[in-house]
């Protein structure tokens, strides 16, 4: 403790804090980026490898078989469900009740906010069909589930062909000791959403639902399939679930392992990895990137998403059909799904061994937590810093000696600035906070009176309300403060107010980064990345018009522009000006309607976290 | 001066009461930083209801309250909420005339050594003015009633809001110089929980040093002493008739809980709060009001089984050493920290209970840091106390002998 107590030693320190701030500052924030980009490299990152006993060492068979079973399967399902327009509930319940499970149903219904224009629905009410293949061996106390979530459009056909074909397979073994539960679900995520409510007898998002007839034991973990053609010539895996949770290492791992055997190929983010080749880190860096962006967006992409939140390990398998030579067929598909079960069917306690907290370079690559979160922790101590520097500032200016050992000067009297420094800030830090609770709150209020105001739709008067109030806090705070700003000039040292209000924004932003960080590492490094150095730059002298062009660059909802553009560059598909604008325009619709309907937490920590936190910054700006 | 003082609990009583109405409450009810098992209210209305069947509420593990707690609440269990919204004030408003008296006696104790010219000819920044002093109880109340820690920890119906009113009637009794008064809060203070025996020794140094108790008569010490042991006695035994079992101070089972009590390899630090008293005595004889708010520190850090409500009575002492702050170091950087905890202690424990991803050590260690942030924010009020002590006498500008400006170590 010699360096809080040794007065010699902290004002060394406070010396190289205050002087060399701002160097300290650029070389922290370098290292955080450079930190983050060297992820991709060996030492950093490191090979997967099965950490779970009872999936590591035994070795099965595969044997099915079914592939013509379940294309039959398949083109009956499409054909029933063009005929009805909706989901086959009869036509499914006799099927799987014919292979032998035991069959039910769910019905549920939820009423949006407003109408979702991406998916086309705003009443919604569907069926759920689930048949429980009870293990032979056990008790039905644990149980597996092979879902395919089925949407409006006519997709995933083949997948619920390969489901029903896999579960006739499956009822002729005999080796199972956890229940298997086959869910076909209706409008994809929704009806997923509504079967996990009702199977945990808990309501999070005000669905109205049925409760389930049957049920089968815990479950343990979870596979969503996605298939919409007789062939493949890939799997793709998705990993990143609801508010950026990911499952249990392992379960990748153990598709990985029977991809491999299968001789299948398997992508992440789209991307087959190839650390063979020179640009093997450039790909990785590209996945990476990829799923850093998924992750930030809190979406759950795919169905397995949801499962993530009730500790079901789970992931989404998608097959892609694209122009390569080889294809393969579903039996293929069908035997690495066997394989993954048969495993999944040998363990003893839930899967926990592996890793929760990574990020994935690559199919056979991951950073873990330690490793990578420096990258952030660097890129906070640039706030750190700054405060300090600020603190040590205030501090000088309003006690005169730090050391009352010090050169005897004489001191001011302080309780008046210090008085001034406190008030002055609470009138910014209740507007801007006002200001996201509008943001937050009023869109999906006042999307009637809208409305009947302006020729608009629900939907787009959420989106453009949004973007108004949004707006509207730039130019807000900005005049409200001006009367306060005469006691603020009155005192002797004029730079107090701004100085004190920023501190207190500095230490706000690292608070909720920290915060995202640790939860949704993605999100709070891509805020990170782009808020940090703004934030510690922002004052009102200098070149304002730039530091204002900055800021408006650098702020939340120009972070989601950014991001969709850097999304759809990696995945080489650019965007143009007027289709980013449109994307953006879904993206922040889709936003709201995620956390009204699955509980997504980014819309809330925008707009009444971070959004508030950034108005701080631009009345630091225009502090007069 | 009791106009703002009605209004901070007006204010106090609004945010309580809408906070009682509003949904966070039972979220708040379930926080392992506000209630532990032997202050949770859900504990408290098991034992009612196992009253109610005719069960002994002792014969399980959940109950660890008093009987006279249970009897309370017996009567009371419908007024719940207001109980606790009166606790709180009933805290807030004894804390407010205590400091005020302190602030008198303090003030006298200044002017008597002024008089007596026992201060060194420079310090005259470092004397305390009345006007600066006239705030101060107010400061305090407010310091008690609005501090979130307090908030969440009576919305939580905490039964730790109720020890810190008995604590609080103690510092006020001991401060208007009524031994036998102090002697009942004390032991039914010790009787809740057993730290509060070490607030005996400063409470009776003040009350010596005040001459409200003959100092000469070595048997005026042990009448005052044997007062609380036979007060404290008569309570345990009041219990033992009424349930035919003690209760309060012991706790058989250790649950994965709280700020630092829920680790087992850190059992050793609860014996901590009884090690600092006799030499905190030995170098805080003159000050023990200091003492009282630093042992009080002291059990909030090391008690096991610690919540946010223990922390928030000390912290309710900070405005009483607002002339500290000039010689405080570390103020900054320990805020920060301690705001940092408070605020990370949700995000961890849903990530180890909810998300599952990570374990019980992520919290572990934050409930650590928290710990070392309360040691370092105390030990410097410590030193600032002393260093100002120090000044008073020696002069505010001290140079070594080689004439460059001295420092003051601490050793």
């Amino acid at each position: 403790m010699g360096l809080l107590s040794d007065p010699v030693r902290r004002r060394a320190l406070a010396r190289l804090v205050l002087r060399l701030n701002a160097p300290l500052c650029v070389l922290s924030y370098v290292a955080g980026i450079a930190w983050f980009l060297a992820l991709v490299f060996p030492p950093l990152t490191q090979r997967t490898y099965m950490s779970e006993n009872a999936m590591g060492s035994t070795m099965v068979e595969e044997q099915f078989a079914g592939g013509d079973r379940a294309r039959a399967f398949a083109r009956d399902f499409a054909a029933h469900r063009k005929k009805s327009g909706a989901l086959p509930v009869a036509w499914l319940e006799r099927t799987m009740r014919s292979v032998g499970l035991e069959v039910y149903t769910q019905s549920f219904s939820r009423k949006l906010p407003f109408p979702d224009e991406t998916h086309e629905r705003y009443m919604v009410s569907g069926t759920n069909v689930y048949g429980i293949l009870r293990a032979p061996r056990a008790a039905s106390t644990e149980s597996l589930v092979l879902t395919v979530p089925c949407g409006s459009d006519s997709t995933n056909s083949q997948a619920v062909g390969l489901l029903l074909a896999l579960a006739a397979h499956f009822r002729g073994q005999i080796y199972w000791a956890k229940d298997i539960v086959f869910l076909v679900t209706e409008h994809d995520l929704l009806g997923t959403e509504a079967w996990l409510e009702a199977y945990h007898d808990v309501n999070v998002t005000g669905m109205q639902s049925s409760p389930l007839q049957g049920r089968a034991g815990a479950i343990q973990a979870a596979v969503a399939l996605e298939l919409s053609s007789d062939v493949v010539t890939s799997l793709d895996v998705a990993v990143e679930g609801l508010n950026g949770q990911l499952p249990n290492l392992d379960l990748l791992n153990l598709f990985q392992t029977f991809c491999q055997k299968g001789g299948l190929l398997c992508t992440l983010q789209g991307k087959p990895e190839d650390w063979t080749s020179l640009d093997g880190p450039l790909q990785g860096l590209q996945t990476l990137l990829l799923m850093v962006l998924r992750q930030a967006s809190g979406r759950p992409h795919g169905s397995h998403g949801l499962f993530l939140r009730y500790r079901v390990e789970a992931l989404t398998l998608r097959g892609i059909n694209s122009f390569r030579q080889y294809k393969y067929d579903l039996v293929a598909v069908g035997k690495a799904l066997e394989g993954m079960f048969r495993k999944l069917n040998h363990l003893l306690e839930r899967l926990h061994q592996s890793f929760f907290l990574y990020l994935l370079p690559g199919l056979s690559r991951f950073v873990s937590i330690g490793l990578y979160m420096p990258a952030v922790g660097f890129l906070l101590l640039v706030l750190g810093l700054k405060a300090l520097e600020l603190w040590m500032q205030l501090h000088e200016a309003g006690m005169g000696l730090e050391e009352p050992g010090g050169a005897p000067g004489p001191s001011v009297p302080l309780p008046p600035s210090q008085g001034v420094g406190l008030a002055s800030l609470v009138a910014p830090l209740l507007i801007s906070q006002a200001m996201g609770l509008a943001l937050y709150v009023l869109p999906v209020l006042g999307q009637h009176v809208a409305t009947q105001h302006f020729p608009v739709a629900e939907a787009e008067a959420v989106v453009l309300t949004l973007l108004a109030i949004y707006a509207a806090g730039l130019a807000l705070p900005h005049n409200t403060h001006r009367p306060l700003s005469y006691r603020v000039v009155s005192t002797q040292a004029p730079d107090r107010g701004w100085m004190a209000l920023k501190l207190v924004a500095l230490i706000y932003l690292a608070l909720q980064l920290g915060c995202i960080a640790l939860t949704n590492f993605s999100l709070g490094f891509l805020l990170a990345t782009t808020m940090v150095p703004t934030a510690a730059l922002a004052k009102p002298h200098g070149p304002r018009t730039l530091y204002a062009a900055l800021l408006v660059l650098t702020s939340p909802a120009a972070t989601l522009l950014g991001s969709l553009f850097l999304w759809r560059e990696l995945q080489e598909a650019p965007l143009s000006l007027a289709e980013g604008w449109q994307l953006f325009l879904a993206a922040l619709a889709q936003g709201v309607l995620e956390h009204h309907t699955y509980g997504a937490l980014l819309f809330p920590l925008l707009s009444l976290g971070l959004y508030p936190c950034w108005l701080l910054f631009w009345n630091v700006l225009f502090w007069k | 001066m009791a106009a703002p003082l009605v209004l901070v609990l007006v204010v106090a009583v609004t945010v309580r009461a809408a906070l009682f109405r509003s949904s966070l409450a039972e979220f708040i009810s379930e926080r392992v930083e506000v209630v532990s098992p032997l202050s949770s209210w859900k504990r408290v209305v098991e034992g009612l209801s196992l009253l109610d069947l005719g069960v002994s509420p002792y014969s399980g593990a959940v109950f660890h309250e008093t009987p006279l707690i249970i009897y309370l609440f017996h009567f009371l269990i419908d007024y719940a909420e207001l109980v606790f919204m009166i606790t709180d004030a009933l805290t807030a408003i004894a804390l407010y005339f205590a400091i005020q008296d302190f602030n008198k006696v303090v003030f006298k104790k200044q002017k008597l050594l002024l008089e007596l010219d026992q201060y060194a000819p420079d310090v005259a920044e470092l004397i305390r003015t009345p006007m600066e002093m006239r705030y101060i109880p107010l400061k305090v109340a407010l310091f008690y009633l609005l501090n979130p820690y307090t908030i969440l920890s009576c919305v939580a119906k905490s039964t730790c809001a109720i020890n810190n009113t008995l604590i609080a009637f103690f510092i006020l009794t001991t401060i208007k110089g009524s031994a036998f008064l102090s002697a009942i809060f004390l032991a039914l203070a010790t009787y809740q929980s057993l730290y509060p025996l070490t607030l005996f020794v400063p409470g009776l140094l003040y009350l010596l040093q005040t001459r409200h108790i003959n100092p000469n008569s070595a048997a005026a010490v042990h009448t005052c002493e044997n007062e609380e042991q036979s007060l404290l006695d008569l309570f345990l035994g009041v219990c033992h008739d009424v349930c035919g079992k003690p209760s309060g101070n012991h706790l058989p089972l250790l649950l994965p809980s709280q700020l630092l009590g829920f680790h087992p390899r850190s059992l050793w630090l609860y014996i901590n709060v009884f090690f600092y008293t006799i030499p905190l005595a030995i170098k805080l004889k003159e000050h023990p009001i200091f003492f009282m708010f630093i042992q009080i520190a002291v059990i909030a850090i090391f008690k096991s089984y610690p919540t946010v409500g223990d922390v928030a009575l000390y912290m309710a002492f900070f405005p009483v050493w607002n002339h500290l702050y000039r010689f405080l170091r570390n103020i900054f950087v320990l805020t920060c920290i301690i705001i940092v905890c408070s605020l990370l202690f949700p995000v961890l424990w849903h990530l180890w209970i909810y998300a599952g991803s990570a374990n019980s050590n992520f919290f572990y260690a934050i409930t650590l840091t928290f710990n070392v942030g309360q040691i370092l924010l105390i030990s410097d009020y410590f030193y600032a106390f002393l260093r100002r002590e120090y000044y008073l006498t020696h002069g505010l500008y001290l140079t070594a002998k080689d004439g460059t400006e001295a420092m003051l170590v601490l050793k």
